[in-house]
């Protein structure tokens, strides 16, 4: 095992450069590199744990669009970490990266989880599903161009109908006093609490119907 | 303690479906189809177990195959309790995402302040005072404790042994309300502002903990012994889920898990922070990964917790609690916003703009009662970050369920989801 790994990582392969970091060691890998690197920190260097991955997303038009980033941790060279970043090739649409699914199983969820948020095809994933979405949305909600505030979509209940033929109720409170309905414009007339009539000026109170009435 | 390894061991030489060395879970369940013979085997059952079902603790789904009762397949479903965190916090100024970090471990909501305070000031290069320090790891060492009696309380829930829940619930109430007294809230403490916390300790306060401390070991000890030797509780347990030391590297496992699995990995120790390494501590490891070990580690975890919460009152430092020197980060008191002019722009300026921070990315990780919690912030400058992931040690905990399940016996299902002790608001995020 080399002193230290900062150091063994350029000389080994040297197309890795360094990247800017506050904290942890840090290097860009190139993608095609990126899964020999890996293999090399884990078994030469000691890195055991995969703690992270993730991706980034630099916005619609940034070239390049998105980075896969992984957080290694060693627990024989105590509290080492290394951080390993590649640009993610393909398209805007469908940026695809190389899976290490074979190097750490546990990077399974991880890349099924940057799937379902970022859409990025990891090349020889057992079984690249979404994993906190639906299987069927149709979005990757970290994407910058996702809004916050979410695109209504239809819920996985029509297919479901279709499928069992047995009638799936989405919402069964719906309609019900204690639930807030969603198609309707202020918050007057959606929230719950509003619609107790007494809440309202603009609605007859309980006992002086008449004398609070205002005409619209 | 001889006597119990040979007792055991014995137990066991008698468990037919799980052996030592855990083989790869497609083996497993052929040699657990094989182990029965023929005519006893079923037709294969899928059977979903959750999202609302009380032992899969919150909203987790195990889509299950079954043969018998015998596990052949396990599919965990997550998602049910996703919020979007990580598209929220890049949509708000750094302190107001805290009170989102109560909702990911909402067992130990001042633990994850705590990492998520410290996160931002990693990337600020700010150093918070020796006191504030301290605060830290007080309130983190005791959501530790409230955490593992909940997980406790839980765990014998689910293996059958119900009054040790009474036991624990009590105690955490009793954290609770020392809680209530520091930060405002029982539950949802929101605690910590980036370069600080939001108050001081209160006068007393201290002696009160430890007052708490002194009250609770042996209340923890008899709680321990309802389990220890119970010998319905090592039917259960021991032998059972056993997770081999390699598995554990491989699939991410954290926190008490990993060290369950015999990996001595804690972030305290290994890499200080707040000013761990001022404190003395032991850090407990099993030695075969099964349920009963990660139910002995969170158990020792809690005697040390306690030894480092007296560690902290009896050194417990003076001067600020809040970074005085950090301007643009943390917010003056209130006092002197409402007499000074130039306090008066400063809280102004945090407060729309949020605490300003410089550009660059930064990667913490806080050993948390669950797991290593980790948070990942890209920045370009300001008061909002660009770019927040959310490392959640139950999401990687859970990761190897489709493994270890297996072969198991549904009802033994039970027995290593509550073992694994996982919080689905951080899993689902």
């Amino acid at each position: 095992m080399p002193a230290d790994a900062t150091t063994a990582l350029p000389e080994k392969f040297p197309q890795v450069t360094a990247r800017p970091s506050v904290d942890h060691p840090a290097f860009n890998v190139p993608l095609a590199d990126l899964v020999a690197v890996l293999r090399y920190l884990r078994d030469e260097q000691a890195f055991d744990l995969l703690m992270d991955l993730t991706a980034i997303d630099w916005a619609e038009g940034a070239s390049p669009r998105f980075t896969v980033v992984y957080h290694l941790l060693s627990t024989t060279r105590t509290g080492t970490y290394l951080r390993i970043a590649a640009n993610c090739a393909g398209t805007d649409a469908e940026p695809t990266a190389p899976s290490v699914v074979d190097l750490w199983p546990g990077a399974n969820w991880h890349e099924r989880e940057c799937f379902d948020m970022f859409g990025i095809k990891f090349a020889g994933h057992p079984d690249l599903r979404r994993i906190l979405m639906w299987d069927g949305y149709p979005y990757h909600p970290l994407r910058k161009e996702f809004p916050l505030a979410g695109i209504e979509t239809d819920l996985p209940v029509a297919d479901i109908e279709a499928e069992t033929g047995t009638r799936v109720i989405a919402a069964p409170m719906a309609g019900g006093p204690f639930v807030a309905s969603s198609g309707e414009v202020n918050l007057t007339e959606a929230e719950p609490r509003a619609k107790d009539e007494s809440w309202a000026d603009r609605r007859p109170q309980p006992g002086q119907t008449e004398l609070r009435q205002v005409k619209d | 303690m001889s006597g119990l390894c040979a007792f055991r061991a014995f137990l066991r030489l008698n468990k037919m479906a799980t052996e030592h060395t855990f083989p790869d879970s497609a083996a497993r369940a052929a040699s657990a189809a094989s182990a029965a013979p023929a005519e006893f085997q079923t037709e294969k059952m899928s059977l979903s177990m959750g999202p609302s079902h009380p032992s899969t603790h919150g909203v987790l789904r195990l889509q299950m195959e079954l043969d018998g009762e015998i596990l052949t397949k396990a599919d965990p479903v997550l998602g049910y309790l996703h919020r979007g965190d990580e598209k929220i916090a890049e949509n708000m100024t750094y302190n107001q995402f805290v009170p989102y970090t109560d909702r990911l471990d909402y067992l130990a909501p001042l633990a994850n302040n705590m990492a998520y305070a410290i996160a931002v000031e990693r990337l600020a290069k700010l150093e918070v005072p020796a006191r504030c320090q301290a605060i830290r790891v007080l309130t983190a060492e005791m959501a530790r404790i409230s955490s593992h009696m909940m997980g406790l309380g839980a765990f014998g829930l689910d293996v059958g042994a119900w009054s040790v829940l009474l036991y624990t619930l009590e105690e955490r109430e009793k954290l609770y309300k020392l809680f209530e007294e520091l930060t405002g809230a029982r539950f949802t403490t929101s605690y910590t502002r980036i370069g600080g916390v939001t108050r001081d300790v209160p006068e007393g306060w201290l002696g009160r903990v430890g007052a708490f401390c002194d009250q609770f070991l042996p209340i923890l000890e008899e709680t321990l012994k309802l389990l220890t030797r119970n010998r319905i509780f090592m039917d259960r347990t021991a032998g059972i889920g056993v997770i081999s030391k390699a598995d554990a590297l491989a699939y991410g496992l954290t926190g008490p898990n990993l060290r369950g699995s015999g990996v001595g990995l804690d972030l305290r120790k290994d890499k200080p922070y707040s000013g761990y390494q001022n404190y003395e501590f032991d850090v407990p490891v099993g030695t075969t990964g099964d349920c009963y070990d990660r139910y002995l580690v969170r158990g020792e975890e809690m005697r040390q917790s306690v030894r480092i919460i007296r560690q902290v009152i009896a050194k417990f430092p003076d001067g600020p609690w809040y970074a005085t020197d950090a301007k643009r980060i943390f917010a003056p008191p209130k006092d002197k916003i409402l007499t000074s002019m130039e306090e008066l722009i400063q809280n102004f300026m945090i407060v729309t703009e949020g605490p300003q921070i410089p550009a660059g990315e930064v990667y913490f990780e806080a050993e948390n009662p669950k797991g290593i919690l980790g948070f990942y912030i890209v920045s370009k400058g300001g008061g909002v970050p660009y770019r927040m992931k959310i490392r959640s040690p139950s999401f990687c905990n859970l990761s190897i369920l489709p493994k270890m399940c297996v072969g198991n016996l549904i009802s033994d299902v039970v027995s290593i989801l509550g073992s694994l002790d996982f919080v689905m608001g951080e899993c689902d995020r």
